[in-house]
């Protein structure tokens, strides 16, 4: 009877050589407040002047979701105190953002799809880091002035699955596009959640509740049921005016319940005004060709995945979903594995064993390369997909990489050869004299017997192709 | 004193003598133009307005909030002044943070007017202005953000020049109102004035809303028989008290006689050049200053949390006018009030440039007094409204972004001189110097009061 209405706020870590409005390196430095200058320490005289990859990396993005660019934005100061703010005011974009209007289109359960609008992103500084350590606390900047990219979508998603789909989509296309690392752990990809609720068939929307800073996939579904369940109690006891309230809220990983920081930001006036001391970022032809060539992103690979190499669609949106996984298996297919194989192959036998790892893909032990001549192995017949497993598990734990010294030593090739094949037949067909009796007057189910008892005579290396196919011959 | 343009002439020993016999003056004077003698660099001494940054010195915007703090950097204006015979020799008292018009609220105490005592010498440049002016400084910077370097040189009979927004780089110099500041020379005639603006110019990619331009020198074209229209602004004139009118019309007078074309103009009332500069300048002032939170250098207050830390640093570290500029910053910046005031301000700022403008279509150059009256007796503003209004005049140059050059045309019957200015359309340096060239010339202020003598 409620239907959940929700947008996102994603601030996306731009993974810019250099600071926004400064020359200090983003990479990361050894030492507290290193990468910092005068103007990324706010001292008195120092100036801003716009990074122009961050822009590029800006439009980049823009081009990716079909985003109309200004190509005269302008920078504003959100003025707040706070430590880790040197200059006690944010550069932002706030009346007159890089780009506006973009679509992302999401994958649902149900195989349909749906076109989520971003109606804005803005460039911003990043804000230093405080630390506490007993009664002393401190300040870190070398974080300040990193450029992020806040993406800021339409309240167009009605449920936790559209909002998770919405920022694997974002997160796989800033990925792709390789604007940012979005390391969620380290916060280079997080998010604040607007969730409010509205009795189906109402056009106005409830009131909207902010969850912020959230940086993992479950926690914002996790969150999100959370709110949905508070606010709908929260209507049907009678008491939503009371306890549904425009605010802000946190997360609470260890509890799963949103709380209000209410007091804390209430009647917080950020002051916008331009920023005196930047001209409007004017986008030159230069910046627009550098932002032009896109590389193939995650909904132009699963169109080629399944109609040039014929792969299931809910197979390529898994492996598309991650850059690196994708980059895995284009390889896979490029070093001659058949594609349907190589799915199998990539995303139950490898990512299996790499989850008992906890590793990702980038760290996997057996390259693309090695992998892709296992699977070619299997195709010719010379290791059974049962011996393809035992190599993939002896290459998971050791160093040796030459596939076919492997399958040497470890015995796992497949003997297809009918004469050696025919003479282990024959001699069990002859010491089961009563059982061939028995199948031959219809007790078809003893095939299987025999089968067995050939692949245990030939010590699993028989090829079972070939086995069945001999033993139906003898059997006629 | 030795002109600035004799001085680059020295050789490096003569200019030692010159340095150690200006700093015993310095150091002997009572005027309190000087809070520091710090040197930096060799050649000609330059006095650098407290808010400048010269790499090692402390720089201090004359406010308690920034003692202790050293400058880690250098100014684009002081690396630019390096490159051309030129060092940084001490440091010039000013309103703090340049906000103020008498140089009253500076944390080192006031200023005096070398030709008396018992005055003001202007602000917030009134350190650079009064030291010109008592021969203890060869040449100075100031920075003009609403009439900073002009006021205090026409209340100290020197010349003080603020360039078109963006001919100087602001970087190093503590923003006060960031659209509108601009660093500029303060000197004993204008051709100094002219060879330090050239010293100091050019386009600098550290600031933003720096001017791309070709490098063209000015001192070495001076020309003192250019033949100008000059627009007078007759409802301006008619603001300014008898001292002021009188030199007024004697300037234009001499101005004729020399052959420039004079024409009568009426622009706006100057109250909303007033209330629009105090807006626009005091939201920009409200978040520059918004650093100064006693976290990362300068002055830090006791405190027992990070609230208190903020709040007593900043109560403790500011004086009295800027904490009103402060407050009235947020005010106009805050939600409710933001259209109301900033919006319409920035709007009437584009009138004013318009208006300008349009005078510029007829006129090569505008000439205007600089303040109202002559130097005020120390103490005697108390209410801020009325040290605002004598800067009418001033500001809507800063609003427009305007060149504008102050020079002295007069004395009155008491021996406080009067100042004049000459406004030019923006970039139009060369045209400003040439007028104020010959302005100089048919006025012959030094000969009349024999001021060189001093
Ligand atoms: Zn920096």
């Amino acid at each position: 009877m409620f239907e959940t209405v929700i947008g996102l706020e994603v601030h996306v870590q731009l993974n810019t050589k250099t600071k926004l409005f400064c020359s200090c390196p983003t990479s990361f430095a050894e030492h507290q407040n290193s990468n910092t200058c005068p103007t990324c320490l706010a001292l008195p005289g120092a100036l801003p002047v716009v990074n122009k990859e961050a822009a590029i990396k800006a439009m980049r993005f823009a081009n990716a979701i079909e985003a109309q660019i200004d190509e005269a934005s302008r920078f504003d100061r959100k003025s707040y105190f706070y430590p880790d703010s040197p200059s006690a005011y944010q550069i932002t974009q706030f009346y007159a953002p890089i780009l506006r209007d973009g679509k992302v289109t999401i994958d649902l359960a149900d195989g349909t799809q749906k076109t989520i609008r971003v109606t804005e992103a803005h460039l911003e500084a990043d804000a230093g880091k405080n630390m506490h350590e007993g009664a002393v606390s401190k300040v870190d900047l070398n974080r300040a002035g990193t450029p992020l990219l806040e993406i800021v979508s339409a309240p167009d998603m009605r449920s936790a699955d559209e909002a998770v789909a919405y920022l694997k989509k974002l997160h796989a296309t800033v990925r792709y596009l390789d604007i940012s690392d979005a390391n969620m752990q380290e916060g280079s990809f997080r998010c604040d959640v607007n969730i409010s609720i509205r009795p189906k068939g109402q056009e106005a929307f409830g009131t909207r509740v902010e969850v912020k800073n959230i940086n993992s996939f479950r926690f914002v579904a996790q969150a999100i049921a959370y709110e949905v369940q508070r606010q709908t109690e929260a209507y049907e006891d009678g008491v939503y005016e009371q306890e549904v309230v425009q605010e802000t809220r946190l997360f609470d990983v260890n509890k799963g319940v949103t709380r209000s920081m209410r007091g804390k930001e209430e009647a917080a006036d950020y002051r916008y005004f331009p920023e005196p001391d930047l001209r409007p970022l004017i986008v030159t032809e230069e910046m627009k060709a550098a932002a032009r060539e896109l590389p193939e992103l995650p909904d132009q690979k699963v169109a080629r995945y399944t109609s040039e190499w014929k792969i299931k669609r809910d197979d390529a949106l898994v492996i598309v979903a991650d850059k690196n996984l994708a980059n895995y298996f284009e390889t896979l297919v490029a070093e001659g594995a058949a594609p349907k194989q190589a799915v199998t192959w990539l995303t139950s036998e490898l990512t299996g064993r790499l989850n008992k790892l906890s590793k990702s893909i980038e760290e996997s032990p057996v390259e693309a390369t090695t992998l892709a001549t296992l699977i070619k192995r299997i195709e010719e017949g010379v290791i059974s997909g049962k011996g393809g497993k035992e190599l993939l598990d002896h290459m998971m734990e050791n160093n040796e990489r030459d596939v076919d010294a492997l399958i040497e030593k470890l015995g796992l090739e497949q003997v297809s050869d009918d004469g050696a094949i025919l003479a282990m037949i024959d001699e069990i067909l002859a010491d089961n004299e009563d059982k061939v009796a028995e199948y031959k007057a219809g007790k078809e189910k003893l095939f299987g017997f025999f089968v067995g008892q050939v692949m245990k005579a030939s010590k699993g290396s028989a090829n079972p192709g070939k086995v069945n196919q001999l033993l139906k011959e003898r059997l006629s | 004193m030795i002109t600035l343009k004799e001085a680059l002439t020295k050789s490096k020993e003569e200019l030692s003598e010159i340095v150690a016999d200006l700093e015993s003056k310095a150091k002997q004077s009572d005027l309190n133009a000087y809070v520091g003698f710090e040197k930096s660099g060799e050649g000609v001494p330059i006095l650098i307005k407290d808010n400048i940054q010269v790499k090692g010195w402390p720089v201090t915007s004359a406010s308690k909030i920034l003692q202790g703090y050293i400058a880690p950097y250098e100014a684009t204006a002081i690396v630019n002044l390096k490159k051309h015979g030129m060092m940084a020799f001490g440091r010039a008292n000013m309103d703090e943070f340049a906000m103020g018009s008498t140089t009253e609220s500076s944390f080192y105490g006031p200023t005096k007017n070398p030709h008396d005592p018992t005055r003001v010498p202007g602000g917030s440049s009134g350190g650079s202005a009064a030291a010109v002016a008592a021969g203890i400084a060869i040449a100075a910077l100031g920075s003009d953000t609403g009439g900073s370097i002009r006021q205090p040189a026409a209340y100290c009979g020197v010349v003080g020049m603020k360039p078109t927004y963006g001919r100087v780089s602001r970087y190093g110099l503590a923003a006060y109102a960031s659209s509108l500041d601009q660093i500029g020379p303060i000197a004993q005639n204008v051709e100094d004035a002219a060879i330090l603006y050239d010293a100091i110019k050019g386009h600098d990619p550290k600031d933003s809303t720096s001017a791309e331009f070709e490098y063209e020198s000015i001192a070495d074209r001076l020309d003192r028989n250019a033949k100008m229209t000059i627009a007078v602004i007759d409802n301006y004139v008619e603001e300014a008290d008898a001292d002021v009118r009188n030199a007024f019309e004697e300037t234009v007078r001499r101005l004729k006689e020399a052959g420039h074309r004079i024409v009568h103009k009426t622009m706006k009332n100057t109250k909303y050049d007033i209330a629009t500069y105090y807006i626009l300048a005091t939201a920009e002032a409200a978040t520059n200053l918004a650093r100064y939170d006693g976290i990362r250098y300068g002055r830090r207050a006791a405190a027992n949390n990070t609230q208190e830390l903020f709040f007593n640093t900043r109560s403790e570290g500011f004086g009295e006018e800027v904490k009103r500029r402060i407050l009235l910053g947020n005010f106009v910046l805050s939600s409710g009030y933001y259209d109301a005031y900033y919006v319409k301000a920035q709007k009437v700022r584009h009138l004013i440039r318009d208006a300008y403008n349009a005078v510029f279509e007829e006129a090569d150059v505008i000439l205007s007094p600089v303040a109202p009256s002559v130097a005020p007796k120390l103490g005697s503003i108390h209410d801020p409204l009325e040290m605002y209004k004598s800067d009418m005049y001033t500001l809507g140059v800063n609003l427009a972004g305007l060149p504008a050059i102050s020079l002295p045309v007069a004395k009155n019957a008491e021996g406080m001189p009067v100042g004049l200015q000459l406004i030019a359309k923006a970039f139009d340096e060369k045209r400003l110097f040439d007028a104020a060239a010959s302005m100089e010339k048919a006025i012959a202020y030094h000969d009349t009061y024999n001021e060189r003598e001093r």
